[in-house]
């Protein structure tokens, strides 16, 4: 998609995207809450008509042939009900019976862990279970492209990871995943790719690795020397309390050899050891607030 | 894929839930017959006076009269508070987000409520007919009667789907379409016969809304009073209305 815009009266939700997920990959779309996310995916899925901009999904302009499109993608949506008097097996069938192709009911309920459950009244099922079943309806006509948005907001800690379980074995159908989310770990651990999306632009896309160049970013080696020891100048080593030292690097390999090295010939143990990266959570909160910060002033 | 099948497919699931819910299967279908059983218990032999010089037994009366209440609320309640329970729990988002046509949907919610009111109306009429040797109307009446419930059902239907779309959340429901309905049955002469007595406004009351045209039609081929195909007009008028209504402000994602 490029360019994509969508605004609610005078507030602008999504203010021009520009966006390839490829297919076969699990895209996650993070960012905080308001940012866009759900604006983002119902217009993808044809819930929302976009203000301006080009978008295909599977090739398709879901504003002009929402149809088609409907009976090649699946949708989770962040929260929505299913009949509670039907059961597991009934609820997938139904959903089955509105496609032109769709998978087997039985091999459904095994890709999400609810065999056991398909005679169970869905009332019945716990927060986890209901979700799985949620996706196992999106699975119902086969779809090559699946929607989840936020899949796991408001979960305990074992349904997210049953969640988790079915969304990784989605890998394995091939089956392009869209998800949204506003949990970190959950976009390391799932996607492949990610774009962290704030107050309606897209601020860093990439894989979980590398993102804004975490990767490149200057990492911090820290370590313990006996009392007593200093480290060389040359090493550009800064001290703490309690005999620890840092080292900021953008050479890792290189300084850490230097470092070892030095330590070797002097005969002194680095106890502590540890080389350390921004993680995803820190480059996200960075790159969030920059976003904010930005767009409160472009508004005041 | 066959929107015939897809209609079928989806008209037995309705009714798979409809049974199981302990919601929809009292209030829509024993409530009527329960009132049936009380007021028929009650009033039972009493003779009423309809038209000058002609009376029947109040239990024929009520035989008839329940008889259009019960398709009133397997059509109107029925519909309009499980439609607005599943558009809020965002059923209806997500059916919308699916390749079943919304008009296949909505039609399959339709012929179900139909279905409900003509069994209903089978066992109001059976259940007169053992214990109170109520007339069933036969021949012309029959078809009179039968074009009534066709019309009334589709009209009943149509302003549940209508309602809904003033029905702010699930929460609502209830309170909305009893206090929409429960008034107009009473200054219909559904569950109290009106007299002659009954004050004006009454009377005018009854005469704008369907809900008294709908009984008088329903009533006739049963009492043995003279169908009048006004009645027909105003109620299927009134089902055009909630036609429209629908088709413009009906909403298929929470109201939030």
């Amino acid at each position: 998609m490029r360019g994509l815009k969508k605004s609610y009266g005078r507030f602008a939700a999504l203010r021009g995207i520009d966006l390839e997920i490829r297919r076969g990959e699990i895209f996650a779309l993070l960012g905080p809450n308001g940012a866009g996310k759900t604006t983002f995916v119902e217009i993808l899925e044809g819930f929302r008509h976009r203000d301006g901009g080009d978008v295909t999904v599977l090739g398709i302009d879901p504003d002009h042939q929402p149809m088609a499109l409907k009976t090649k993608i699946g949708i989770v949506l962040q929260s929505s009900g299913m009949d509670r008097y039907l059961n597991v097996a009934e609820t997938v069938e139904m959903y089955s019976s509105y496609y032109p192709e769709p998978r087997p009911v039985a091999e459904i309920l095994s890709l999400v862990g609810l065999e056991a459950k398909r005679d169970e009244r869905v009332l019945r099922l716990s927060g986890g279970q209901q979700r799985r079943l949620d996706v196992a309806i999106a699975l119902a006509g086969n779809p090559e492209l699946l929607f989840l948005d936020e899949p796991t907001t408001g979960f305990d800690p074992s349904a997210r990871r049953e969640v988790w379980e079915v969304i990784k074995n989605l890998r394995g159908l091939g089956k392009t995943v869209v998800l949204t989310t506003h949990f970190m770990d959950e976009a390391q651990y799932l996607a492949d790719r990610l774009a962290v999306i704030a107050s309606g632009s897209i601020v860093a896309e990439g894989d979980p690795e590398t993102l804004a160049g975490r990767n490149r970013m200057q990492a911090t080696v820290r370590f313990t020397l006996p009392e007593g020891v200093a480290p060389p100048d040359r090493l550009n080593v800064t001290p703490l309390p309690g005999a620890i030292y840092e080292m900021g690097t953008t050479a890792v390999t290189r300084d850490l050899h230097d470092l070892t090295e030095w330590a070797l010939g002097v005969g002194v143990e680095l106890s502590d050891l540890r080389v350390e990266r921004p993680s995803l959570e820190d480059v996200y909160l960075e790159l969030t607030a920059e976003a904010a910060a930005e767009s409160s002033e472009s508004t005041s | 894929m066959n929107p015939l099948t897809q209609l079928r497919h989806q008209i037995r699931y309705i009714n798979k839930a409809f049974w199981r819910n302990p919601a929809s299967a009292f209030f829509t279908f024993a409530f009527p017959l329960m009132f049936l059983v009380i007021f028929t218990s009650l009033l039972g032999h009493h003779a009423l006076r309809i038209s000058p010089g002609r009376t029947i037994d109040v239990s024929t009366y009520y035989v008839a009269s329940m008889g259009a209440y019960a398709v009133i609320t397997a059509c109107y309640n029925n519909i309009a508070i499980g439609l607005a329970i599943q558009r809020d729990s965002g059923v209806l988002k997500r059916t919308r987000g699916t390749p079943i046509p919304g008009g296949v949907y909505i039609l399959a919610r339709l012929v179900h409520a139909l279905f409900v009111a003509v069994i209903l109306v089978v066992i109001t009429a059976a259940y007169g007919r053992l214990f109170y040797h109520s007339s069933l109307p036969t021949g012309v009446p029959l078809i009179e009667f039968l074009t009534m419930l066709l019309v009334g059902t589709l009209t009943f239907c149509s302003l549940g789907f209508a309602i809904t779309c003033v029905i702010p959340n699930a929460d609502a429901a209830p309170a909305v379409v009893n206090a929409s309905i429960l008034p107009l049955l009473f200054l219909s002469g559904v569950f109290i016969p009106i007299t002659s007595t009954a004050p004006t406004w009454m009377v005018w009351v009854a005469r704008i809304f369907p809900v008294r045209h709908f009984t008088l039609a329903m009533n006739a081929g049963f009492v043995g009073t003279t169908f009048n195909w006004m009645d027909v007009v105003v109620v299927a008028a009134w089902g055009i209305g909630g036609f429209v209504v629908s088709y413009r402000f009906f909403t298929w994602e929470p109201k939030r």
